[in-house]
């Protein structure tokens, strides 16, 4: 990331504004929601396209692009390392960049639940600003609705992003070849751990912070240098390291095969992981991605990869055998499948 | 992470494996009783490491999978009660009763609360005085002193809208239920190295000497399990039953004298249920007379129960270490983690959910 565009102005005051939360009748269209959004939305993230003010932005786009589209509602919504503002905007963003595109344009919409404080709402605005400055992506539209007390957790928000493919991005799950290494860019689980640290009722002290980051740039160069020897990219956010690989076995009718060792991991965040019983290979991230890379180019990738990430790592490799299934070689040598959750990871007992 | 690392050294590892390799002439089948030994086994891999003479069975260690169903019907009959509040570890939510489960419970509106700590439980009560906070209190010995502490808390602060629902089970007992079936194959006991740090280990001479088999009090890391499994099998090669104690970083002859004297305030020795073993004399603790304000079965007047179990799972067979979870015919197909038809597969440190996270059938039969 270029440092000079992370030297974004953040400490723009709250305005004066009549009133310190958010009510129904800032999502009404009328003049209260005209108010929220002129002297927050639209002061904050000024730019030609958004400054237009119109239903929609018209957009310059040609040749193949991708679109993709998440929402976010992650509760606590401020968190070590971030806040729901910023994991809207790097979510999206690293969603077309898994696609092997770069993304140009993010829409953002709103859902508060009525009562959120002006002050929570401007810090998520900074945060989104922030990200969206620091990735160089702007914000072209959205939408702002409020709802009742009682029916949000304070505040939803959905963000899409839509951007061009890359000329020489060839990504697809039926690319994936036996002998292909997967190789994962920085220490996994650090933004599931985060986030525990400071759910209610399981405050732990913690210097973990989340994750969360745009990868569209690390991407980029990936494609520049390998092209097509890339195969496949995914950000393994919800589920896990795990639950995207073996996504990628059975959806690609190969075996993948992992070594326990070479995966990267912070040490705290595994003495979390160990504390709570949770498998780190379970637990979210914002900021990792797995890269399915041919075997020729691998090490090529890896030191692309290692020029941003210094723990950036090739964690396993695509076998032929025990097609749909992956394979952990344990760190003390002993051999276990690694399948997906029913449900949520949850702690146990004892 | 100091005292972690060195007993999951890959190095100490292959040599114990050596070493068993070395001591083993004949076919023993070891039971591991607790869970989370299970869960460590099958998580390493260290099932398929093992030589072929040397059987792991799995036995009945897992608090959760061993919760009958009428006692997860009585929390859910709890939690849907509009003035409850029900509080739980995480793992017991997902554990199906009859109808649903505590999860289910909560997305219809009922008031489920994760905790790591009962306490936190007494906490909420203070916070929400007009609500009736429940916990519900499963567990092995381990959980027991906790549990215990937060009655006591309860009562000195008198919080008089919480209680528990106990459902503690006792490992003596259901290792002496299981060696006394006259069909069992087990010939060693490595025992739960953490009942053990509260508990000591007096409990199991009487054991060990009734039923001439080794036990031998373990820990949880690899290099813990594969020392107990070396100790257990040196045993039997020698011909002698002892109890042993490899977890001895942690465990003391004599247990947790403090956590002994808590858990002796609150509850009394009852009879209980097992799912999928039945009843068991003398092997669970509830609330006793003095604490009985702090009981949720009689605040609550609750009704036992009848269980309802399908009669195709052998959770019984495998939780005795007759029978591997491979051998049901309702394994991975009618029963799996999301729909788990018997006690084994409802937790992860259930040995028919540990198989179905972390193996298969090919990886155990590689060895």
């Amino acid at each position: 990331m270029n440092p000079t565009q992370l030297s974004v102005q953040l400490n723009c005051p709250l305005p004066k504004l009549d009133f310190e939360v958010i009510t129904l009748g800032h999502g009404s269209g009328g003049l209260l929601t005209h108010r929220l959004l002129k002297a927050g939305v639209f002061t904050i993230l000024k730019n030609p396209l958004l400054n237009e003010q119109h239903d929609g932005a018209s957009l310059n786009l040609s040749g193949p692009v991708a679109f993709s589209t998440d929402s976010y509602v992650i509760s606590p919504i401020f968190f070590p390392g971030g806040n729901i503002g910023e994991l809207a905007v790097n979510g999206s963003i690293n969603d077309v960049a898994m696609c092997g595109a770069m993304p140009q344009y993010l829409s953002l919409a709103f859902i508060i639940e009525e009562g959120l404080t002006m002050n929570e709402f401007w810090e998520v605005l900074l945060g989104i600003k922030k990200a969206s400055e620091a990735a160089g992506v702007p914000i072209v539209t959205g939408d702002t609705k409020v709802v009742e007390r009682g029916k949000g957790d304070k505040l939803f928000i959905n963000t899409s992003g839509i951007g061009a493919i890359h000329p020489r991005a060839k990504i697809r799950i039926s690319q994936i070849q036996p002998g292909d290494k997967i190789l994962v860019n920085a220490p996994i689980a650090q933004h599931g751990v985060a986030i525990l640290s400071v759910r209610q009722g399981l405050e732990f002290e913690t210097s973990i912070t989340s994750d969360t980051r745009p990868l569209h740039m690390i991407v980029r160069k990936l494609l520049d240098e390998c092209g097509e020897a890339i195969h496949f990219l995914r950000d393994p956010t919800r589920g896990g390291v795990a639950t995207v690989l073996q996504e990628v076995a059975s959806q690609a009718g190969v075996g993948i095969e992992l070594v326990q060792s070479h995966i990267p991991m912070d040490e705290q965040v595994e003495g979390a992981c160990e504390m709570l019983g949770l498998d780190p290979l379970y637990v979210a991230n914002e900021g990792v991605f797995i890269s399915i890379v041919s075997p020729q180019f691998s090490e090529r990738a890896l030191q692309i990869l290692k020029t941003e990430f210094s723990t950036a790592a090739i964690i396993g490799e695509v076998i032929a055998g025990h097609p749909g299934q992956v394979v952990l070689k344990s760190k003390i040598g002993g051999r276990r499948v690694v399948t997906m959750l029913p449900g949520e990871q949850l702690p146990r007992i004892c | 992470m100091k005292f972690l690392t060195e007993y999951r050294n890959a190095e100490l590892v292959k040599e114990l494996i050596h070493e068993i390799r070395l001591l083993v002439t004949r076919p023993w089948t070891v039971m591991e009783v607790c869970g989370g030994q299970t869960h460590s086994l099958v998580k390493n891999g260290i099932l398929q490491m093992l030589p072929k003479e040397v059987t792991m069975v799995h036995g009945p260690g897992c608090p959760v999978c061993v919760t009958p169903i009428s006692i997860i019907d009585e929390a859910i009959m709890l939690a849907t009660r509009p003035e409850v509040i029900l509080c739980s570890f995480g793992d017991m939510l997902r554990v199906p009763g009859s109808t649903s489960s505590l999860l289910e419970v909560k997305a219809h509106g009922g008031d489920v609360r994760m905790v790591y700590s009962p306490l936190e439980a007494v906490k909420l009560a203070i916070d929400n005085p007009t609500k009736e906070v429940v916990f519900f209190a499963v567990g092995f010995e381990t959980t027991a002193p906790a549990n215990a502490l937060s009655v006591i808390h309860a009562a000195k602060s008198k919080v008089n809208n919480y209680s528990i629902l106990a459902s503690h089970v006792l490992v003596p007992p259901a290792m002496e239920a299981i060696l006394s079936d006259p069909e069992t194959t087990v010939n060693a006991f490595l025992a739960a190295g953490h009942v053990c740090t509260i508990m000591g280990i007096d409990e199991y001479y009487p054991i060990a000497e009734k039923y001439k088999v080794p036990i031998v009090v373990t820990g949880f890391e690899p290099v813990d399990l594969l020392q107990g499994i070396y100790m257990a099998i040196r045993q039997l090669e020698r011909g002698v039953a002892m109890v042993e104690n490899q977890y001895a970083r942690v465990v003391q002859q004599e247990g947790n004298l403090l956590a002994k004297g808590t858990i002796d305030q609150v509850f009394d020795v009852s009879d209980r249920d097992w799912r999928g073993i039945g009843t068991i004399p003398s092997s669970g603790w509830e609330v006793n007379d003095r604490f009985r304000a702090y009981n949720a079965r009689i605040k609550f007047k609750l009704q036992p129960i009848e269980e309802r179990e399908n009669k195709s799972c052998i959770a019984g067979e495998i939780m005795k270490g007759k029978k591997k979870p491979f051998d049901c015919p309702l394994f991975g197909h009618a029963c799996n983690p999301e729909h788990p038809q018997g006690a084994p597969m409802v937790s992860s440190e259930g040995s028919c959910a540990a198989y179905y996270h972390y193996s298969n059938s090919n990886l155990v039969e590689e060895r």
